[in-house]
């Protein structure tokens, strides 16, 4: 029974494969998506390569990033310490849900129906939008990028570039929907104009803005985040009250390690050599409220585990989604999590395993993703681990598992292995409809190879032995 | 020096002749190669679609033919990588340790150990070297694209002493082919999708064969070259090492 149910849920839900099927319906668009995404992962190239010991800076920053790691306990006392004495208020939340509600709650407190937000992967994980508009509070989406996906009603497809799986022509469309932009113009130019007059009024009107953290430093109780359009800067400066959420991994111990990381986050992402701003907020301005939400939601669970709690280390800089040959083919959501991509694919099983029991799988192990990584972090290894996990937990189709279990039955048998090719290739030469038909995924756009008339096995016996 | 070839399953079933070049190969290069003949598998399609649990006879089977060997060398880079990281046994581990040390693709065996100086085949061809991931990134047989660091390339090195060789040049000289195993089927349209991007980068540059250390890869291009009745085919590096002699 149990196995029918799983057989039942890999067929009926959309799995990643499913859903990178349809994506592939369109192939000049993947081409076109594929491209774009090469085109960034060319420019971190050539950005990283003008940067003397390259290689020595991600040395540095994973090693930093393991004594985080190794000391978390101690560091998030001393930021909290740190950031209490600067005058912002320090909450923490167990769960995705307990952060949304604090959220809520200082939102309510200060009787608020409209609040923007500058980007935050974490407030996306944590569903934070649909939370607070399902309490009737109304989040506008800051970051261009995210503004589009917002105003499409979709999720970004992509931690740093949100919206580029959308063509401009597209955007011009969404716009002149939405802000009433003439229809038929996509100039990037004329439209981004159109988005700046739009947030600008949100931006002037709210009284409320939250923000992502890339890093908060132990040493100062300051938080530093990354934006290439000031529109953190922009929300924060106007509004009476600054929430920044983070989990609880975005510690780094000093500030002079920034300029490790600083280094390597903008290149790894886009390759420019530094996000246009860089913006430090220690401590509220006068008259201003500031919190800080640390947020768990699993990651105590991952530090305690061995093999996955290196994936704590990630800064969200998105090399792995450009290099990864997979995600450049599929799009962003057919991974069905906020992160995507190859780091996506280790997060994700981590906070619910069956839901995502199919990511681990969305890889060939090319290892493109590991080496890319600015703080080395063994994606393509953690894969395959969550691969051995996922099985062990039954997330496994029961036809995969009786087909396996019969492999690893013939292939320790050699003399049953050396009948089944020889029988294998009797069938296919003989019988190729058998193999090659529409039930063979295989053979729906490749050739079977051709048969020969015997194993090497055989040869060597005929060539070598009897010699 | 005690050799022996390691044959993978699919290529002593499918594809005899590249077992054939690789054994005529080290012996044109004086040595004397043994090939167990009990060999199957190295465990490998089980481990990476999550069963590594499944592969402990087979693991012990491969000791069990292995044993007393000074090289053990493959025409893979793939299945090289996967006994390095991956053969345990919980009769024999240190005989596994010590195995796993001993395990070589040929080309990094032709490279490192024989340092061989010069090859005597000829092959009149323009050529696409496709540099298999597992080979490449995780054996380390060249350089990848990834990292800040000086190049390298132990198959572009060999292919290089080939008489009437052409390597052309690729855009991408180190993405996936996408065959990837159980990926190959069960990811069937993005899979495809990586192959046929592949292989038009070859085709874009006048390429007359596809070659690489995986024979894994090379079916993979192979079944899309067909596909697309393209008269360009592929072949196995030991294949060109071995091949007008």
């Amino acid at each position: 029974m149990a196995t029918d149910t799983t057989i039942m849920n890999h067929t009926t839900t959309s799995d990643h494969a499913t859903l990178a099927d349809k994506f592939n319906l369109d192939e000049p668009r993947v081409d076109w998506h594929d491209k774009t995404l090469w085109f960034i992962r060319k420019k971190r190239d050539k950005a990283a390569a003008q940067v003397p010991d390259w290689e020595q800076l991600r040395e540095s920053a994973s090693q930093i990033k393991n004594n985080v790691l190794s000391n978390l306990h101690s560091y998030l006392l001393e930021f909290e310490k740190n950031a209490q004495k600067n005058g912002i208020t320090v909450h923490w939340a167990v769960t995705a849900k307990e952060h949304n509600q604090i959220v809520h709650s200082i939102i309510q407190e200060k009787g608020i129906a409209q609040v923007v937000k500058s980007k935050s992967m974490l407030t996306e994980e944590c569903h934070l939008n649909e939370y607070l508009l399902a309490q009737g509070i109304e989040v506008i989406d800051t970051d261009l990028g995210e503004r589009i996906v917002q105003l499409a009603g979709e999720p970004p497809s992509h931690i740093v570039l949100p919206c580029i799986h959308w063509k401009k022509e597209e955007i011009g469309e969404l716009f002149s929907r939405h802000l009433g932009t003439p229809e038929g113009n996509s100039d990037p130019q004329f439209l981004t104009t159109a988005a700046r007059i739009h947030l600008r009024q949100h931006f002037l009107s709210s009284r409320l803005a939250i923000t992502g953290v890339n890093f908060a430093v132990a040493e100062t109780g300051e938080i530093v985040v990354c934006t290439n359009e000031g529109n953190a800067d922009l929300g924060v400066q106007l509004a009476d009250v600054h929430i920044a959420c983070m989990g609880i991994e975005k510690i780094i111990p000093q500030r002079k390690h920034l300029g490790i990381f600083l280094r390597l986050l903008a290149r790894s992402a886009t390759g420019q050599p530094i996000t246009t701003y860089s913006s430090h907020f220690q401590r509220p301005r006068k008259g201003q409220e500031m919190h800080i939400v640390l947020v768990d939601n699993g990651r105590s669970e991952r530090l305690a585990s061995n093999d996955f709690r290196n994936a704590l280390k990630c800064i969200r800089c998105g090399a792995c989604m450009n290099t990864c040959p997979v995600y450049r083919r599929s799009g962003g959501h057919s991974y069905r999590y906020a992160i995507a991509g190859p780091i996506g694919a280790i997060l994700a099983p981590g906070l619910d395993m069956e839901k995502h029991a199919d990511l681990p799988f969305a890889s060939t192990l090319c290892g493109s993703c590991s080496h890319v990584c600015p703080v080395k972090i063994d994606i393509h290894d953690q894969l395959y681990k969550w691969r051995q996990v996922l099985v062990k937990n039954g997330h496994v189709s029961g036809t995969k598992k009786v087909g396996m279990k019969g492999l690893a039955f013939i292939l320790s048998h050699p003399g049953l292995y050396s009948r089944a090719g020889a029988v294998g290739r009797w069938l296919m030469k003989h019988v190729p409809g058998l193999i090659n038909n529409k039930f063979n995924p295989w053979y729906k756009q490749r050739e079977m190879p051709d048969v020969p008339k015997q194993s090497f096995t055989k040869w060597y016996q005929q060539n070598r032995i009897s010699k | 020096m005690k050799v022996a070839i390691f044959i993978p399953c699919y290529i002593n079933q499918f594809y005899p002749q590249v077992a054939i070049a690789t054994l005529e190969l080290l012996e044109k290069l004086g040595l004397t190669v043994s090939y167990p003949e009990k060999q199957t598998c190295c465990g490998q399609p089980m481990a990476n679609a999550g069963f590594e649990h499944l592969t402990g006879s087979c693991n012990n089977l491969f000791i069990e033919n292995f044993s007393g060997y000074d090289y053990i060398i493959s025409p893979s880079g793939s299945c090289v990588l996967h006994i390095k990281d991956h053969l345990h046994s919980s009769i024999k581990e240190q005989d596994a340790i010590s195995m796993r040390a001993k395990v070589y693709e040929l080309t990094e065996f032709l490279t490192d150990i024989l340092q061989v100086k010069n090859i005597t085949s000829k092959f009149y061809h323009k050529v696409g070297l496709h540099q298999s991931c597992h080979g490449q990134r995780g054996l380390k047989l060249s350089q990848m694209s990834e990292l800040v660091a000086p190049a390298f390339s132990k198959p572009e090195h060999l292919l290089r002493m080939v008489e009437g060789l052409e390597l052309v040049p690729l855009d991408r000289k180190d993405e996936c082919c996408g065959f990837g195993g159980t990926f190959c089927v069960g990811e069937e349209a993005v899979s495809v999708k990586m192959g046929k991007d592949r292989v038009a980068d070859h085709l874009q540059y006048g390429a007359e064969f596809i070659t690489a250390n995986d024979m894994s890869c090379l079916m993979h291009l192979e079944g899309i070259l067909k596909r697309q009745k393209s008269p360009t085919k592929v072949i196995h590096i030991a294949e060109i090492l071995n091949a007008g002699v």
